[in-house]
């Protein structure tokens, strides 16, 4: 069923396959003829990606909904295994490309439960600030082509405009807008810059004014109310069965966060709410997000008020984490554990582990085998876009194909996430 | 040629080579190919929206059939089941009709030399301009286009007819 690079230009592509090998996959009605067979994406504009769904279509009717995914297929879990574990950090940004720092948290997290690594208060405080500026740009990226693909252009525009200054403070940190790979095993790369504080004091005056503004454009908004509300439905077991996470989960009614559930990085001590749906339908996925946004502007307040100016921002295991520049010129020791761990890098033992976190579109949980030296034997990814992805047939099923956009915007999915 | 007449004055008469008049015209309005694959599609997005905007150099509108496309920006990584993909898009665009790699991993599969990625797009497809950075910032891809234009500026008509 692979297509076939061309030997020269202009040549004419041909599906070799017959619609026998699709048996057992579609009914038996679109073997015979009687529904149409149709193919959406890879190339499509509302496919969040390079997605490939086979329809089938009873009139404009979704008898069934068969996704086709890894045309971004990377081998990043592969390449991983030939990469010291510093090194594994870079890989795993462009994984999840909407929350790169959610991706560096999971794998930090399990290289540290590995090796037995502490982290240190503040440097905590710092990555719970990181997660949920993340969660807010994923958000808006979400909101803004969800809007898109059922014909709000406005938001996009918006969104867009407040993402560009979560973008900044990323540079601010890590000097990178978007691949910045600023959370490290042991705390986090460097130290806050001083206009960080500032740049983000002014950003929490003035974010919920602007999710007021979405609100204005899409809550209330009849034709928005028309197009989301009954469509996509997914019930909470067949949602929990489907091994959906994060926001689709909680659109259905289950309260299910894993900053709650099983606290890391010291989410325990912030407090906030897990906003939960009824219906599991689009609007309730997109009104779970949004109050979600409002509650990330709420921890960011309280983790800034528990952030001192100075302090330590990655531990002072020198096993494990590079010394300070300013010791190199004075102490050997701090030479011989630069010059290992930028060479060799740290060995971790033989044991396996898994953690997992709440990424802004669910869970992404990462298992970890050491190979008891300095490079992991497998490293692996349990996604949330694939899930989602797996369980669009059950959620399209029955409804019309141009509301078949508005479901695969409304689960968020990532194509990097789904293939890795 | 309002656009000139209201720059020259009351000149009245003005005279250019039909190169250049029609070159003007490919770079004021080429229209991109809505078309994305990973991480440089989100900066290609970002490129487009509020704070870049685009449609300063005439390429607001983004068209999803390549028929009606004269830009193809591959903005990520190419995977072995996506070139022939790739390749199909770039078939089916009329001409005239450019290429912009848009990050390493187009350019030379950058940080990812394995068994699933094309190590770069030209193995597929020509490419005019290769955009540097992972991902390139909006800037850098302004910048790639404004490259592009300039590339534009200097062809014949007469190359594309042949």
């Amino acid at each position: 069923m692979v297509l076939q690079t061309p030997e020269k230009a202009g040549e004419v592509y041909k599906w070799e396959g017959s619609v026998e090998e699709l048996k057992g996959l579609v009914t038996e009605r679109a073997i015979t003829g009687e529904t149409m067979l149709l193919n959406m994406g890879p190339h499509h504009p509302s496919t969040h990606g390079v997605l490939r769904l086979l329809l089938e279509l009873d009139g404009e009717e979704i008898v069934s909904c068969l996704p086709d995914v890894g045309y971004l297929h990377t081998g990043i879990e592969k390449n991983m295994e030939h990469k010291t574990y510093e090194k594994c950090v870079t890989l795993t940004d462009r994984m999840d490309y909407l929350a790169p720092m959610s991706n560096n948290l999971a794998f930090c997290l399990a290289v540290e439960k590995l090796v037995d690594l502490d982290v240190p208060e503040r440097a905590q405080i710092i990555r719970v600030i990181c997660m949920e500026l993340t969660r807010l740009n994923s958000h808006l990226v979400w909101l803004g082509t969800h809007a898109l693909d059922m014909g709000a252009m406005s938001v996009f525009l918006y969104c867009f405009r407040e993402r560009e200054i979560i973008l900044e403070m990323f540079e601010m940190l890590s000097g990178q807008r978007m691949m910045s790979s600023y959370i490290r095993p042991g705390g986090v790369w460097r130290d806050i810059p001083p206009e960080f504080m500032p740049a983000l004091e002014k950003f929490l005056d003035y974010m919920p004014g602007k999710i007021d503004d979405y609100e204005k454009l899409l809550t209330n908004n009849p034709l928005w109310i028309d197009r989301t509300q009954g469509i996509g439905i997914i019930e909470p077991d067949m949602a929990m069965a489907w091994g959906v996470s994060g926001p689709s989960l909680r659109g259905s009614g289950v309260s299910w966060d894993i900053r709650k559930a099983m606290p890391y990085s010291g989410y325990e001590q912030y407090d906030f709410n897990v906003p939960v749906g009824e219906h599991g339908d689009v609007y309730d996925r997109f009104y779970v997000r949004v109050l979600e946004m409002r509650e990330s502007v709420k921890i960011l307040g309280q983790a800034l008020k528990r952030l001192t100016p100075k302090g330590p921002f990655r531990s002072d295991n020198r096993k494990f984490v590079p010394p300070p520049r300013s010791e190199l010129g004075q102490s050997m020791e701090a030479v011989i554990h630069h010059f290992k761990l930028w060479t060799e890098g740290f060995s971790a033992p033989d044991e396996e582990v898994f953690a997992a976190i709440e990424s802004p579109r669910g869970e992404i949980g990462c298992y970890l085998h050491g190979a008891g030296d300095n490079k992991p034997r497998r490293v692996h990814f349990k996604t949330p876009s694939f899930m989602h992805i797996a369980a669009l047939p059950v959620m399209s099923k029955g409804h019309l194909i141009a509301d078949l956009v508005g479901i695969i915007g409304s689960v968020d999915i990532v194509l990097g996430d789904c293939d890795r | 040629m309002g656009v000139i007449s209201s720059k020259l004055g009351n000149l009245g008469i003005v005279t250019t080579t039909l190169d250049e008049a029609v070159n003007w015209g490919r770079t004021g309005a080429m229209w991109p190919l809505l078309f994305g694959l990973a991480c440089c599609a989100i900066e290609y997005m970002s490129t487009q929206a509020s704070n870049y905007d685009l449609s300063r150099f005439g390429m607001e509108l983004n068209r999803a059939s390549p028929r009606q496309a004269d830009l193809l920006i591959v903005a990520g990584r190419v995977s072995r089941k996506m070139a022939p993909v790739i390749r199909q898009l770039y078939d089916q665009m009329a001409a005239p009709k450019w290429v912009i790699s848009m990050g390493d991993c187009a350019s030379c599969s950058g940080v990812y030399n394995n068994y699933a990625l094309v190590q770069g797009v030209d193995e597929v497809i020509p490419v005019d301009v290769y955009v540097a950075g992972c991902p390139p910032r909006p800037e850098q891809l302004i910048h790639g286009i404004l490259t592009l234009h300039e590339k534009v500026r200097g062809e014949r008509i007469k190359e594309w007819a042949s």
